[in-house]
């Protein structure tokens, strides 16, 4: 049987755009067009668009749709109990451990919409429907759904222009109806790379009419997964598979934030509340590194001994440095605890920093 | 970017140019361009000895870590140590200001076996 990788509606468009085409969770997706560097350094400047239609996109409607959720989910839904509002929320097992990460919008009355990462899409569909009530509404909406994220100090600007001058932009972490250039759209403003921007649902056989209507703005640059990775890591934002996976719990993870503590009969909640009150024997820390790129899996040290592995790592564009992210001892994982990181055939000075390691951002105040 | 014909070219996509018994030695077109924007490089010191089909550093972009592999044998006499400054120059400049290390050959002949303009274009073609 051939292992055949999916591609997006997109992808005669950026095979169009000279795209470096890569296999990402299954699907072929651009990781780069005109380079990482000048693609990062454009959204955090101007704008970028990125094709992001191989994430997942659920639909959870009906009367017990709160409960549901509510039980499946670590954060508290009734914090989004108005329209149109989202949440960040982590997916736990019974022990405590980490699903998947991924944003729940309150879409509509007794709606919920859940778009989780694709590399998560089949197990966290057969998770949900194996917890699911029988009156209640599952619906895998990823086929038939596209979505592209604007990000960028000039974004909001560009969606507006786009929605026409009835529209008004929705509040930060929330989402609402546009038409887009006759095209019918949902458009969420939320996104993964510490600038201001949304993220635009469309029905998939429009993207292309979307993406070319994006682009015809010069200050939009199309953007790759790669860029995608370091504005993202350059915020401290985790990646599933990268910084947690199941073998973790949010308190290592460091996503306590994510999980309050006065919420319970959630999945995991006993679990969890047991590493609180031990506390997490490891951390994920913020790393920056001096002297070489650090990479997932090279070894993080202290005083000559690996204490733990590089989870997530890059060259950081915008400050020109490394940047990564560590499971370490916990009472290594103090901000300023100097540690190192082993580079091939070196080893290079590393030091605990709190995320985020970039701070000015058209998001932050 | 073309590939110049006033040197010759390995299969490790590095080019060599002989001046009298130094080769100056650096990465092709090619090379640069499936890299990407350069992050950062490793280069060895002046007095450095290097053989033919080693590696003598390492080069990096935001996605991936090459080796580079040296086409000649013999000592390292100069480096181009301004190059970790302006790691853009490897991919604005990779024939001329980009290049890397500067040797002093034990073996001209090493040359004889490397790859012509057109045949490294035929090689990156093919592969």
């Amino acid at each position: 049987m051939s292992d055949e990788l999916r591609a997006t509606t997109l992808y005669d468009e950026h095979l169009s755009l000279g795209a470096r085409m890569v296999p990402f969770a299954g699907w072929s997706m651009p990781v780069q067009y005109a380079g990482i560097i000048e693609e990062h350094r454009a959204v955090r400047s101007s704008a970028g668009v990125f094709d992001v239609g191989h994430m997942a996109e659920f639909r959870v409607f009906g009367f017990p749709a709160f409960d549901f959720l509510q039980r499946m989910f670590t954060n508290d839904l009734h914090k989004i109990a108005d329209l149109g509002h989202a949440q960040y929320t982590l997916m736990l097992d019974e022990d405590g451990h980490i699903i998947d990460d991924l944003i729940v919008y309150h879409s509509g009355d007794l709606e919920y919409l859940i778009i989780a990462n694709a590399g998560n899409r089949e197990s966290d569909f057969a998770w949900l429907r194996e917890h699911a009530p029988d009156d209640v509404e599952l619906v895998d909406e990823s086929d038939r759904t596209a979505l592209v994220a604007l990000q960028g100090p000039e974004a909001l600007r560009v969606v507006s222009e786009l929605a026409g001058p009835e529209w008004t932009p929705p509040a930060r972490f929330t989402l609402g109806e546009a038409t887009l250039d006759t095209i019918p759209a949902l458009v969420a403003r939320t996104g993964y790379t510490g600038e201001d921007g949304v993220e635009i649902l469309v029905g998939a056989s429009n993207a292309p009419a979307l993406w070319r209507a994006l682009l015809s703005f010069a200050e939009v640059t199309p953007a790759g997964l790669g860029a995608r990775d370091t504005l993202r890591l350059e915020m401290g934002y985790p990646l599933y598979g990268s910084d947690m996976d199941r073998t973790v719990d949010p308190i290592s993870a460091g996503l306590g934030w994510v999980v309050p503590k006065a919420k319970t009969g959630f999945i995991g909640a006993e679990a969890v509340a047991h590493v609180r009150e031990t506390g997490p024997a490891r951390k994920l820390v913020g790393l920056f590194v001096e002297g070489g790129v650090p990479r997932h899996g090279f070894p993080v040290l202290h005083a000559g001994e690996e204490v733990g592995k590089v989870a997530s790592g890059t060259f950081s564009p915008t400050l020109e440095t490394g940047i990564a992210t560590a499971y370490v001892p916990a009472d290594l994982a103090v901000p300023g605890t100097r540690l190192e990181v082993a580079i091939r055939r070196n080893v290079v000075p590393a030091t605990v920093v709190k995320p985020p390691f970039v701070t000015k951002t058209s998001l932050s105040a | 970017m073309a590939h110049p014909s006033d040197r010759k070219y390995s299969k490790d996509h590095e080019w060599v140019s002989l001046d009298g018994d130094v080769a100056t030695v650096g990465i092709s077109d090619f090379a640069q361009s499936q890299l990407g924007d350069v992050v950062f490089i490793e280069l060895p010191e002046e007095g450095d000895s290097v053989s033919a089909d080693e590696q003598f550093g390492d080069i990096e972009s935001v996605k991936s870590v090459s080796e580079l592999v040296s086409p000649v044998s013999g000592e390292i006499v100069e480096v181009n140590s301004g190059l970790v400054d302006t790691l853009e120059t490897v991919n604005t400049d990779p024939h001329g200001a980009g290049w890397m290390i500067k040797v002093r050959v034990s073996d001209a002949g090493e040359l004889d076996e490397l790859l012509t303009a057109e045949e490294y274009d035929a090689f990156i073609t093919e592969g």
